[in-house]
């Protein structure tokens, strides 16, 4: 029955090893909903199907103390209700079921308000907009006299709540903007439905033949569709974005001097304070070390993919994940000054540095509405002039504005991104807005990071074919037993070896893992530890040793992500300058960049540089995506002219990002480009096409041959046809689907790792 | 003309009840879910969760 779990998305977050959140953890991020109980949300990422709802609930009303358990699909999220007094292994339990599931905060989980408010005002302006219609249609059929006048009276009175209720989206913006003295596209809005529904009311009350109700109903009706369009595939990415990883520590066990415990907030811990911090949680706060050793994963904080040994005295940086030991820590620096806080400063500096990009909706508004009220006004003053009939010339320069109303214009754009936006989900990338896509499609170089973006960040055995199956077997037995990647990556390469066993395993945390089998001592680790008669130096890397004796030496690499090679092919093929930035050694660096065949790279870079690179490209006129996932690449994904990130990278990182991928891959990258460049073709065309629109209704509004008739099916038609020709975009993922993508799995080759168990 | 004094009340009516049940089901969570909602109809446990 499950089709699911464990999906693509579960196996690319494997690598984000944490341990289940403690009881406190879990309270801290929940809510109180009043009579003792309180909700949890949780992120599941794994959920897929019906099938997958109908387990987890099952799965986590069992638990005591749950009160509900309701899952929903569209966010994959999970909303768990429970009696306050026993908090329920929610975590634990998703996990034995095979779904992974990350705690969500409770405060993040706000309503959205401006959705709520679309919806409403989509709703109402569309109940207005149909019964209006049908009294217009009967109008237009030949109602007569008394009844005529009876239909427009009551069209005015369905229209004024819903003009008021739905038009005040547009109201206030156009008004923020004038108020500012600036144009933008809800002022031409505004004032066209305004002077619409004046107009016609004027005609009304003197019993004349045309009223423009429907349009202006109509007009605000279609506008809103745009609107709400925009805003739904902003949400959306949003939503799933922070539905991810959350990759900073949400608080710590603090160790008071009184030897009590209690577990704090992060924004509560204070240098100086003692803190535990567990195997496989994060690192709250800088700190440093005062007992214990263990090994640190750097990666999302320096881009070195090789873990740290650490002891005690060692310095920590908030964001680095603790692998192996316990550690007690003494925190250096408040939350708000930790490595953490200044990567966010940093970014906040390359934010503003960055020039404002200006969305093709904003440069067609500003250009189209200063046009378009020189264009009524104009043609005011003309039939006045020749006419000298004061109520006709306004009659026809009001008509003017509603028939230029953007109702094409307004869709012509939206419809496009949401379409390609919805491509792009269904691929596993997730774009942040509609501007992104305007940006990716202008794009000339591309820098990519190394560690964990070109890389998937975790090592490989290579030498695996080499050693004895018994020795690989044994090796394997024991690297089971720790959380060390290195470890991780040994214990893999041996999963199919027989079970053999093994007595007295036991860590320790910075050197290895040592067991006994009968008389014989073996140990797995570093070699200066493993190895004890001196036969090997202690940069020999990881060996496994039997007392004391050399049995064997195990060499690592990074593997790439899936379809790089091929990804970095297509770039190069269509001419984009390609460059690697990196933390790492530079050996490390250019071994890399020569597999995967791009020339240029810099190693050892730090984060500010990265973001000064940015800069730099921007100051030589060229455009650049930047490709990162660590959090010292954060500075830098703010910087670029557009930036993209994989879901594991840090949740900083993955904030800054306009693109996240969700699955391994690194063919994410040329398709995000192309559909980007298809949709900037077909929004160009769109936009073609209401220009086209306005060249032919323009001079008949002109003329004055606009009756409400005439403006209503022109509006309708224009409309249909940019969303007809923005659908297009979907069509051409049939014909392309049977295209062949890197999708193999390519394991290339780089240099070997640092060793450091 | 005079079964537009009662029909056009009957039209308004019947629309005005049409927005009424869209906001309804708006505000009772009925969209917060679509896909699952999808789902959720296949599924045939009798004591279902709540």
């Amino acid at each position: 029955m499950s089709c699911c779990a464990p999906t693509e998305i579960v196996s690319d977050l494997e690598r984000v090893e944490r341990a289940a959140p403690s009881p406190e953890e879990v309270r801290l991020a929940s809510r109180a909903l009043g009579d003792g109980i309180r909700q949890s949300d949780l992120s599941v990422p794994g959920i897929h199907c019906g099938a997958c709802i109908q387990k987890i609930e099952s799965a986590l009303s069992k638990l005591d103390g749950v009160a509900a358990a309701r899952v929903n699909l569209s966010t994959r999220r999970v909303s768990v209700r429970w009696y306050e007094e026993q908090v329920p292994a929610l975590v634990e339990t998703l996990d034995r079921i095979g779904y992974e599931a990350h705690l969500f905060d409770a405060d993040a989980d706000k309503k959205d308000e401006t959705l709520a408010e679309l919806i409403r005002a989509l709703g109402i302006s569309g109940f207005a907009a149909m019964n209006i219609m049908l009294l217009s249609v009967s109008v237009w059929s030949g109602a007569e006299g008394a009844t005529r006048d009876l239909f427009h009276w009551i069209s005015a009175l369905i229209a004024i709540p819903a003009l008021a209720f739905a038009g005040r989206i547009f109201f206030r913006s156009a008004w923020s903007a004038l108020r500012r003295g600036r144009t933008n596209m809800d002022v031409p809005i505004s004032l066209g439905i305004i002077l619409a529904y004046g107009m016609s009311l004027y005609e009304t009350i003197h019993h004349a033949e045309h009223a423009y109700f429907d349009a202006s109903v109509t007009l605000l009706f279609f506008l809103l569709i745009g609107r709400t369009l925009d805003h739904v595939m902003r949400e959306r990415a949003r939503e799933a974005v922070k539905g991810l990883a959350r990759l900073a520590a949400r608080g710590a066990m603090v160790l008071r001097p009184d030897g009590s415990r209690d577990y704090l907030p992060v924004e509560e811990i204070e240098p100086g304070m003692r803190m535990l911090l567990a195997a496989g949680e994060r690192v709250p706060v800088d700190a440093e070390v005062e007992t214990g050793t263990s090994d640190l994963d750097c990666s999302l904080v320096s881009g070195e993919s090789a873990p740290q040994p650490v002891a005690p005295g060692a310095t920590l940086r908030a964001g680095t994940l603790n692998l192996t030991g316990p550690l007690a820590i003494r925190a250096l620096a408040a939350a708000k000054d930790s490595f953490l806080a200044e990567m966010v400063r940093m970014m906040e500096a390359a934010e503003g540095g960055r020039n404002i990009y200006r969305r093709i909706a904003d440069r067609a508004a500003a250009l189209y509405s200063p046009v378009v009220h020189l264009t009524a006004f104009l043609t005011c003053l003309g039939w006045i002039a020749m006419t000298g009939d004061l109520h006709r010339s306004i009659t026809v320069a009001i008509a003017v504005l509603i028939i230029t109303c953007p109702c094409a214009l307004a869709l012509a754009v939206p419809i496009v991104q949401v379409v390609a936006a919805r491509r792009l989900f269904e691929n596993g990338i997730m774009v942040k807005d509609g501007s992104a896509m305007e940006r990716l499609a202008q794009i000339d170089t591309i820098v990519f990071d190394k560690t964990g973006t070109l890389t998937v960040g975790t090592p490989k055995l290579v030498n695996a074919g080499a050693l004895a199956p018994r020795t690989l077997a044994l090796a394997a037995a024991m690297a089971a037993h720790s959380r060390h990647p290195l470890s991780k990556a040994i214990a893999l390469a041996g999963a199919s070896a027989p079970h053999l066993a093994l007595a007295d395993i036991r860590e320790l945390p910075g050197y290895g893992v040592e067991a006994r089998a009968g008389e014989d001592l073996y140990r797995l680790g570093r070699a200066d530890w493993a190895v004890t008669d001196g036969s090997v130096d202690a940069q020999a890397g990881t060996v496994l040793s039997r007392n004391g004796e050399l049995l064997a030496r195990f060499e690592f690499e990074d593997r790439l992500r899936d379809g790089t090679t091929e990804a970095v092919r297509e770039l190069g093929r269509r001419g984009l300058n390609l460059e690697v930035l990196s933390g790492d050694r530079p050996a490390a660096v250019a071994s890399l960049s020569a597999t995967v065949g791009i020339d240029r790279f810099r190693a050892g870079v730090l984060p500010g540089d990265k973001a000064a690179r940015m800069a730099d490209l921007a100051a030589e006129g060229r455009k650049a995506l930047m490709v990162g996932d660590g959090l010292n690449d954060a500075p830098a994904l703010i910087a670029a002219h557009v930036s993209m990130a994989p879901a594991t990278a840090a949740d900083v990182g993955r904030n800054a990002a306009d693109f996240v991928f969700l699955r391994e891959s690194l063919s994410a990258v040329p398709l995000a480009l192309r559909i980007s460049k298809d949709s900037g073709r077909l929004i160009r065309q769109n936009l073609a096409l209401a220009v086209i629109y306005n060249a032919i209704a323009v001079p008949i509004a002109i003329l004055g041959y606009v009756t409400p008739l005439v403006a209503a099916i022109a509006m309708s038609l224009s409309s249909v046809l940019v969303v007809a020709n923005a659908l297009r975009l979907r069509g051409a993922r049939r014909s392309r689907a049977a295209d062949p993508r890197g999708t193999a799995a390519k394991t290339g080759r780089i240099g070997p790792m640092e060793p450091a168990q | 003309m005079t079964t537009l004094l009662y029909l056009i009340p009957i039209a308004l009516f019947l629309g005005g009840l049409g927005l009424g049940a869209f906001i309804w089901s708006l505000r009772s969570g009925q969209y917060d879910d679509l896909d699952g909602a999808a789902s959720r109809i296949l599924i045939d446990d009798e004591n279902k969760p709540k």
